[in-house]
This record gives structure tokens, sequence and C-alpha cells, in this order.
């Protein structure tokens, strides 16, 4: 019963895959094809990634991170987050997880929520993609207007945010 | 080839920390395991109900509704596309590439890359589950204006 309740949007949404595909075959089986081969792709993806994030939560001392990415580490937090948002792969909510691990090793949410936004905009493995599909000059536009502006609202979002709250997600996540 | 760089990674990491301590490995293991358990329903139900959007939307739709003319309409409207969907990067950029060939405007293209990046309102329910609700929500919406800024100077210089 738990279960059902959890997946219940999976089971709504292939239900009306089935239905689709009742109506009309071609397009059934299409969007089919297309959740399979996305599927398959994640799947391929976040084995390695979790395992990794694993590790470090059992490995990395939070004092560490405390000095890197906590409160008064300041340049250097942001750096460590532009270089871990940058060298990651995979999709934006493979990074949820793990900045919700980084916040409850002390990390700075502003540090967390820049290393979103890095994640989601400049991810090498994707930016020489972009370069490739849409040009470099798009490219470098799209690079130097994110960056900034999501270095202001990490700021923002972490004045706007009380430690309770904070306390209560790292309680969470355990 | 990143998968196998991050799978070649994963194992020597794995290897030296089962090397240096067996229960320690054993219960990351099981955080990326509980991880894994609670991304699963979210990720499962959006890949399904991308499935579904893709196969009905198709390329010529698509042209249609955000083409070189459709101007600033065009771009809202792919500002709203790209915000509900959520589709590997490594499709969306030859998917821009291909609509800037079949006829779509750059600003279009860029309104829709960096929204289907950066902003993902079938991925907020698991945002929620790991940040909280205000996080969350202050996160895409100022996301969101971050690719409305982008979209407006792509609009200006190309």
């Amino acid at each position: 019963m738990k279960l059902l309740k959890v997946y219940k949007w999976a089971l709504l949404f292939f239900s009306v895959q089935i239905v689709i595909f009742f109506i009309n075959n071609t397009i059934g089986k299409n969007a089919f094809d297309i959740t399979l081969s996305n599927l398959e792709e994640m799947i391929l993806l976040i084995p390695p990634i979790f395992i990794i994030m694993g590790l470090m939560d059992t490995w990395v001392p939070k004092e560490t991170l405390i000095r890197y990415m906590g409160h008064g580490s300041g340049a250097t937090g942001l750096l460590i987050a532009f270089t871990l948002g940058t060298v990651a792969a995979g999709p934006l909510y493979v990074a949820f997880p793990m900045g919700t691990l980084l916040l409850k090793k002390g990390a700075k949410l502003s540090n967390v929520i820049f290393f979103l936004g890095v994640w989601s905009s400049t991810k090498l493995p994707i930016v020489l993609f972009e370069a490739a599909s849409l040009g470099v000059n798009f490219t470098l536009i799209h690079i130097a207007i994110t960056i900034p502006l999501y270095i202001l609202i990490a700021f923002y979002i972490e004045k706007s945010v009380s430690k309770e709250a904070i306390s209560l997600i790292v309680a969470n996540a355990n | 080839m990143v998968s196998s760089f991050l799978y070649s990674l994963a194992g020597i990491l794995l290897l030296v920390s089962f090397i240096k301590d067996k229960s320690k490995t054993k219960k990351s293991i099981i955080i990326a395991w509980k991880s894994f358990e609670k991304l699963l329903p979210t990720v499962l139900a959006m890949m399904l109900f991308i499935g579904i959007t893709l196969s009905v939307l198709n390329q010529s739709v698509i042209t249609t509704l955000i083409g070189s003319k459709s101007g600033v309409l065009g771009a809202i409207i792919a500002l709203i596309m790209g915000s509900i969907v959520t589709i590997p990067s490594f499709v969306a950029f030859p998917l821009g590439g291909a609509l800037l060939k079949a006829g779509a405007g750059y600003m279009q293209v860029a309104a829709l890359v960096s929204t289907i990046m950066a902003v993902g309102f079938v991925t907020l329910p698991a945002e929620i589950k790991y940040f909280n609700k205000d996080i969350a929500i202050k996160r895409i919406v100022l996301s969101f204006m971050i690719c409305v800024v982008f979209t407006a100077v792509i609009g200006m210089v190309m």
C-alpha cells in the first residue's frame, strides 16, 4: 500500500501511455521508446555517482568540509562549489541528494545553491556539447550571464533562510 | 566516456575504502542505495511524463510554436516548455541545434535550452523532498529569471 502511494504518479503516467497506445499505436510506441532510452541513461549514470556520494558521506570528516565550504570559507568555498558543479555529470535531480549531503556536512547554504546553479548551466562535458551544437559565442554568453547571477541568488537565498530551517533539512537527511 | 570515467573512479574508491575499512564501506553502499530509493519514484514518473510529452509534440509542432518569426511570444512559449520538461542535456542541445536548422530563432532556442537545464517543474517534488518548499521554490523562480535575462541578451546580440 505504501509502495503504491509512493509510485502513484509513475503508475498514472504509465496508464496514460497504455491508453495512448490503444488510441494511436505509433505515438504510444514512441512514448514508450523515449521513456526507455531516458531511463537507460539514468540507470547507467546514477550508480557510480551515488556510490561516490555514499563514500564521501562516511569518509569525509565534517570538520574538513566546514573548513572548506562552511561559514567563513569565502571565495575558497565558492571555488570548490564551482569545481564540484563543473566536473559533475548527470541531470540536475542527481545534484539534489549531493546538495543535502553537503549541507549535512556543514557547507554553507549559499555554496550549495551556487553548486546547484553551476551544475545546471556549466557542467564541463555539457559545455563542450553546447558549443558544438549551438556555437561558441552562445555558450560564452550563457556562462558569462549565469555564473555571476547564480552567485547573487545563492547569497540572497542564504540570507533569507533561517538556521532552524537548515537544521531541519539536515535532520531529515539522516 | 563520462560514464566509464565515473565507473572507474567509483570502482577505485570503493576498492580503497574496502581495503581500509569493511564496515564503513558497507555503510557507504547502504547510504547510496537509500538515496537511490528516495529518488526513484520521482524519476520514474518524470521519465514516463517526458516520454508522453515528446511523443505528442514532434519536431514540426515545436518549430511552428517557436520558429524565428514567433518573436517574443515564441520565446515565452519556449521558456514555459523548457521549464516543464527536464531532458538529458545531450538530448537538449542537439535538439536546439536541429531546431535552429529547422527555422527556430536563437532567442527561442536560448529560452528552451537554458530552462530545460536549470528549471524543472517536474523535479520540484524531489527538490522539495531534499531541501524544503521555501528554498526549492525560491531557487526555481530565481533560476527562471536568470534564464529570462539570458534569453533577452541572446535576443539582442545574436
